[in-house]
C-alpha cells in the first residue's frame, strides 16, 4: 500500500505534532516502538514534529494521571483531538489510520 | 467475626492443629460468617453475577469496611464507572468517600477505554495497568483491591490472546503483592463470567443473583468455590439498604441452641395459669391460630405490653396493619402500645408481604432483630407470608427464623390466620409448620343462640403440664379476660348463653335452698305438734289420775267407816268375838 501524506489540513505541514511515547523500561517492545514511530514520523512529518518518551517506571504516576492501561501506548496531543494508539506500531498502516496520517479520500482503507 | 483482623497469620500459626488459611475479614454482616472469617487474604476471589446485582457495591463495601473498620487501605479500580458517580452511588450506602479519599485510606482509579480511540498497531501488554496499579497500592499503603470489572478490558483492548496472558499475569501479580483482592465480573451464558475469569482466580468465588419469581426479586449469594477452607453451601438471601448489605446466614445449627427454664407471662393472668401457672418458656415459640376477628393480634398485643411493662424490648413485624392503626385498636380494650414504643422498648416493623419475596423478608427480619436486639419478636400475621409462597417455601424460612430467635434466645410469638374455623392449622396441612413450634394456642369463634364468641384452648405447649380445658376468651376495655365456659347437651356454651346458664345456676340453688328451710320449717311444725299432744295427754292422765286417787280415797274412807260402823254394832250387841261367822252371813 503506497504511504501519502495527509492534505486534507492545509496548515498540517506547519503544525508541530507532539507525540508522547509511553513505555515500560526498555524492554524490546519500547524499543521496537520508538524505531517505528521515528520512521514513520521521518517518512511523514519530517521536520514537524516532536517525540516525548515517558518511561512511567520512572514515572508511574503519569500512568494514573493519563489513563494508561497498555504498553506501548502512543499519544497524539498536538494536533487535537487527541488520539491513541496502542502496540509497537509495527503495523505501519494501522499507525497511520490512528494518527491520521492516511488520505482519507481516494484511499482504499475507507 | 472481628478477632479475625489483619493478624490472621498470628492467629493461624497459633492455631497449629488445624492450620486455618488466613482470612480477611469482609466486615459485611453475614458474610464472614459464612466464608468463616472472611475472604482468602492475601489472593484474588472472583464475584460474579449479572448486571445490577449488587457486585460494586459488595466489593465497595469490602474496601470502605476495610478502611474504616481493619485500618486496611485500598484501592477501588473502576473500569466500568467514573469516580463521580461511585462517590455518589455509594453515598446511598451511607459510606462517604470523599473523606476516605482525602484520608487516603481509599483510592479510586477510574480505568477508561474507548474502543474509538484505541488503534492497535502490534504487540502490545498491559505494564501500563500493572505500572498504575502498583502506584496506587503502594502510594497509600494498600491492602486490599478492587478490579470492578476487569472485563471490560476485552470491549476496549484489541487481540483477547493478549489480554488472558495478561490478566493471567496480572492475577499472579496480585498474589505476589499480598494483597486481598476482589476481581468482579458479569455472568456469562454458560460460565460465571463471560470471558472465564474463573479459570484465572480459583482460591474463592462468589456469585450473586438476583431473581424474580412471581414479580418477586429476591437478591442471593452463593460460595461457589474456596479453595482451602470449609464455607456454607447454600444459597444465602441478602439486602443492600441504606446500611450496606446485610447476608443472612441459613442458620443449620444442628439444633445445638441452648434452652431456658425461665417463663415469660403472657399478659393475661388467667392464660398463664392455663400454662402450668407461668406462661410460657423464654426462648420458646408461639403460635396463635384462629380465624378472622378472633384476637390473635390482641393477644400479641397484650403479650407485647406486659413484656415492655417489664422493660423487655419488643419488635413487632406487622404485615397487615400500620403501627397507627395498631395502637389506636388496641387502646380501645385497655393495652397501651403507645408509651411502650415511646420508651423505645416497642417497635414496630410495618411492611405489606407484596413489599418483598419470602426470602428478603427474611432478610429484613434477621437484620432488624440483630439490631433492636429484642427479647420478643412478633411476627403478626405470619399466615399472609404464605400467600408469597408455596407451603415448603414458608416452612422452610420459618424454620429458619425460630432457628435464628432460638439461638438468640428470643421469644417469637407469631399469629396465623385461619381460613375455615377449624382447630387444627389446616393450611399447613401439608406443611405443617405446628412441629416448629412450642406452645399452640388456638382461638376459635363458636356462634350459638344468635351470637358468636370467642375460645381459646391450648393445642400444645411444650414441657410444661398446660390445661386442656376450654375458656371463653373476652376482650374487655381493660384487657383480655378468660372465663370458664359450660360445657351442656348443646355443647359448650358461651356469651349470654353462659350467663343464662350462671342465671340458672343461681335459681337452682335458691330453690335447693328454699326446700331445704321448708321442710326444716315443717318438720319443726311437727315437733311442736307433738309436743302439744304429749302435753294434753299428760294434762288428761293428770286428770284421770286426780279422780281415780279420789275414788280410791273415797272407797277406802267408806271401808274404813263400815269397819267403824261393824265395830260400834258389835260393842253395842256385846257379842263374842266371833267376826268371821258374823261376817259369813
Amino acid at each position: 500500500m503506497a504511504l501519502q501524506s495527509t492534505d486534507v489540513d492545509e496548515n498540517d505541514d506547519s503544525t508541530v505534532w507532539l507525540l508522547r511515547l509511553y513505555v515500560a523500561g526498555s524492554g524490546a517492545k519500547s524499543l521496537a516502538a520508538f524505531a517505528n514511530l521515528k520512521k514513520i514520523c521521518e517518512e511523514c512529518k519530517a521536520g514537524h514534529y516532536q517525540i516525548e518518551v515517558i518511561d512511567l517506571l520512572e514515572n508511574p504516576h503519569l500512568a494514573f494521571e493519563d489513563n494508561i492501561v497498555a504498553i506501548p501506548t502512543l499519544l497524539r496531543k498536538v494536533p487535537e483531538p487527541i488520539r491513541k494508539i496502542i502496540g509497537d506500531l509495527s503495523n505501519t498502516e494501522r499507525t497511520l489510520i490512528g494518527l491520521d496520517l492516511l488520505l482519507k479520500n481516494g484511499s482504499n482503507t475507507w | 467475626m472481628n478477632e479475625n483482623t489483619a493478624d490472621n497469620k498470628s492467629t493461624s500459626s497459633i492455631n497449629k492443629s488445624r492450620p486455618q488459611l488466613p482470612k480477611s475479614p469482609t466486615g459485611i454482616q453475614g458474610l464472614d460468617e459464612i466464608t468463616g472469617g472472611g475472604l482468602p487474604a492475601g489472593r484474588p476471589t472472583l464475584v460474579c453475577g449479572s448486571a445490577g446485582c449488587g457486585k460494586t457495591l459488595l466489593a465497595m463495601e469490602f474496601l470502605v469496611r476495610g478502611a474504616t473498620e481493619f485500618d486496611e487501605p485500598g484501592v477501588f479500580m473502576a473500569f466500568e464507572e467514573t469516580t463521580k458517580d461511585l462517590i455518589q452511588n455509594v453515598a446511598s450506602l451511607g459510606f462517604d468517600l470523599t473523606v476516605l479519599i482525602a484520608d487516603k485510606k481509599i483510592l479510586l482509579d477510574f480505568v477508561y477505554i474507548e474502543r474509538s480511540e484505541i488503534e492497535e498497531t502490534g504487540e502490545y501488554d498491559l505494564e501500563g495497568l500493572f505500572i498504575r496499579l502498583g502506584y496506587a497500592i503502594d502510594s497509600i499503603g494498600a491492602k486490599r483491591v478492587v478490579l470492578d470489572t476487569i472485563e471490560s478490558l476485552f470491549a476496549g483492548l484489541p487481540n483477547p490472546f493478549i489480554l488472558r496472558a495478561e490478566l493471567r499475569r496480572l492475577f499472579r501479580w496480585l498474589k505476589e503483592k499480598g494483597v486481598t483482592a476482589i476481581i468482579t465480573g458479569e455472568r456469562g451464558n454458560e460460565t460465571l463470567t463471560r470471558q472465564g475469569l474463573e479459570e484465572y482466580i480459583s482460591d474463592c468465588v462468589i456469585m450473586l443473583d438476583n431473581r424474580v419469581t412471581s414479580q418477586d426479586s429476591t437478591r442471593r449469594l452463593r460460595i461457589v468455590k474456596y479453595r482451602g477452607s470449609t464455607h456454607g453451601t447454600n444459597e444465602y438471601p441478602f439486602l443492600i439498604d441504606e446500611n450496606g448489605f446485610s447476608i443472612l446466614p441459613i442458620t443449620s445449627l444442628g439444633l445445638q441452641h441452648s434452652i431456658s427454664y425461665e417463663r415469660v407471662s403472657t399478659g393475661v393472668p388467667r392464660l398463664d395459669t392455663m400454662l402450668d401457672n407461668k406462661g410460657y418458656f423464654r426462648g420458646s415459640t408461639v403460635l396463635v391460630y384462629g380465624t378472622a376477628g378472633t384476637g390473635k393480634s390482641s393477644l400479641a398485643a397484650q403479650f407485647a405490653e406486659s413484656a415492655c411493662l417489664r422493660g423487655e424490648r419488643v419488635l413487632y413485624f406487622s404485615f397487615e396493619e400500620s403501627p397507627a392503626q395498631i395502637m389506636r385498636n388496641m387502646r380501645s380494650i385497655g393495652i397501651d402500645l403507645q408509651s411502650c414504643m415511646e420508651s423505645g422498648l416497642l417497635k414496630f416493623h410495618a411492611n405489606r408481604t407484596t413489599f418483598s419475596g419470602l426470602e428478603t423478608h427474611l432478610a429484613t427480619m434477621h437484620r432488624e432483630i440483630n439490631r433492636f436486639k429484642p427479647q420478643i419478636v412478633i411476627v403478626d400475621p405470619l399466615s399472609s407470608l404464605h400467600i408469597e409462597g408455596k407451603g415448603a417455601e414458608v416452612k422452610a424460612v420459618l424454620m429458619r427464623l425460630v432457628d435464628f430467635l432460638k439461638t438468640n434466645q428470643i421469644t417469637g410469638f407469631f399469629t396465623s390466620l385461619a381460613t375455615s374455623n377449624a382447630a387444627l392449622p389446616e393450611i399447613f396441612s401439608t406443611q405443617d409448620i405446628t412441629s416448629l413450634i412450642d406452645t399452640c394456642l388456638v382461638v376459635r369463634s363458636v356462634e350459638s343462640g344468635g351470637e358468636r364468641n370467642r375460645i381459646l384452648s391450648i393445642l400444645k405447649s411444650r414441657g410444661m403440664t398446660h390445661s386442656n380445658q376450654i375458656r371463653e376468651f373476652i376482650l374487655t376495655t381493660h384487657g383480655i379476660e378468660l372465663c370458664d365456659v359450660y360445657v351442656g347437651s348443646e355443647g359448650v356454651l358461651t356469651g349470654s348463653a353462659r350467663v343464662v346458664q350462671e342465671a340458672k345456676k343461681v335459681a337452682i340453688a335458691l330453690l335447693h335452698q328454699q326446700t331445704t328451710e321448708y321442710k326444716q320449717r315443717e318438720l319443726e311444725n311437727k315437733r311442736s305438734i307433738l309436743n302439744a299432744k304429749i302435753a294434753t295427754l299428760e294434762a288428761e292422765f293428770a286428770i284421770q289420775q286426780a279422780e281415780d286417787e279420789k275414788i280410791i280415797e273415797q272407797e277406802m274412807a267408806q271401808v274404813q267407816q263400815l269397819e267403824l260402823d261393824r265395830l260400834r254394832m258389835e260393842k253395842v250387841r256385846e257379842a263374842d268375838a266371833v267376826p268371821n261367822i258374823i261376817l259369813g252371813d
